[in-house]
């Protein structure tokens, strides 16, 4: 299963995908220019992390008129994985590919620290191998992570379930004191309705091994591979 | 064809947490503007482009805000001006 991890001016967490793909799945990866309009054959598109444009404007918007980012939604339209982490998850909702939006942070500061989310959904690509209720930690590294939609929007979100993580406290509970950077309900990721776009803030990349503090990432990964093998 | 410079001041959506509207009204308040309710900050941009007229430009304007400018979840955007330059 080939991994395209694309990389847009300002990317910086791009190598950590190529990493996640390739050492901690033995699967093979390319980084895909964004200018490219080729996806090379990729399985499974990742948005990675990192200022894209120097966040310009807004974080995002600019990338999601990236040339690649054309390939990218027809690769979704299509069923096939993407998932958007960091910036890579304010791109795709600048993109339409997910609901919703990423503002600044409530307290107004960059949060460059480990977090606990708590599993909503698993009939995701990326959380077929969690149970619903997991714990996972990861580190986030945000400026604008508070996700924020209107209110209809916000209804059909949580009534057709399209919330996939939740900052939680250790005890698991969304609390206000866990929910970081004040995103409406907790929420730290989405998905699409087909379940194949899944959108989050903190980063799986960055919790593939004990060494780094956790491996909690590394079942979003399995999660791909499993559904794609299956 | 004439030029013309269109400003357009683009803010949060009324009802959105605004934080640094929120810390920049706190900051008036410590100065004694004790009469400012609230303070939204956005972003100011000028366009120079050329069109035919006016409302043309005004009206080109307007749709690079609803497809770049702004984003339709989060802000509002109203045209502060447009003048021939």
């Amino acid at each position: 299963m080939k991994f395209g991890i694309v990389s847009f001016p300002g990317s910086n967490c791009d190598d950590d995908a190529v990493f996640a793909a390739t050492e901690t799945l033995g699967q093979p990866a390319v980084k895909l220019w964004h200018k490219s309009h080729d996806l090379e054959g990729c399985d499974v598109i990742v948005l990675p992390g990192g200022f894209s444009y120097g966040d310009y404007l807004r974080a995002g918007a600019i990338a999601r008129f990236s040339p690649i980012m054309r390939e990218v939604a027809a690769h979704a339209q299509a069923g096939g994985p993407v998932i958007g982490i960091c910036n890579g998850f304010q791109i795709a909702c600048e993109a339409g590919l997910l609901p919703g939006a990423l503002m600044r942070n409530a307290g107004l500061q960059f949060l460059s620290m480990p977090v606990t989310i708590r599993v909503e959904h698993t009939g995701t690509r990326w959380t077929s191998l969690c149970h619903e209720g997991q714990l996972l930690t990861m580190p986030i590294a945000h400026g604008e992570g508070r996700y924020t939609v209107d209110l209809a929007t916000l209804e059909r979100v949580e009534g057709e379930g399209l919330v996939v993580f939740r900052y939680v406290d250790a005890n698991g509970e969304p609390t206000e004191a866990a929910n970081v950077n004040g995103s409406l309900d907790n929420i730290a990721g989405v998905r699409n309705s087909a379940g194949n776009v899944v959108g989050l803030m903190p980063h799986p990349e960055r919790a593939l091994d004990p060494l780094l503090g956790s491996a909690d990432g590394r079942v979003l990964f399995e999660s791909v591979l499993a559904a794609v093998h299956a | 064809m004439t030029s013309f410079r269109v400003a357009v001041h683009i803010v949060p959506r009324k009802g959105l947490l605004d934080p640094q509207g929120k810390a920049v009204a706190d900051a008036l308040h410590t100065l004694g503007f004790k009469a400012v309710s609230d303070v939204h900050v956005g972003r100011h941009l000028v366009i120079e482009t050329t069109a035919t007229d006016a409302a043309a430009a005004e009206a080109s304007v307007r749709d690079m805000c609803a497809r770049l400018l702004a984003n339709p979840v989060t802000e509002d955007y109203e045209i502060a001006g447009v003048r021939t330059s």
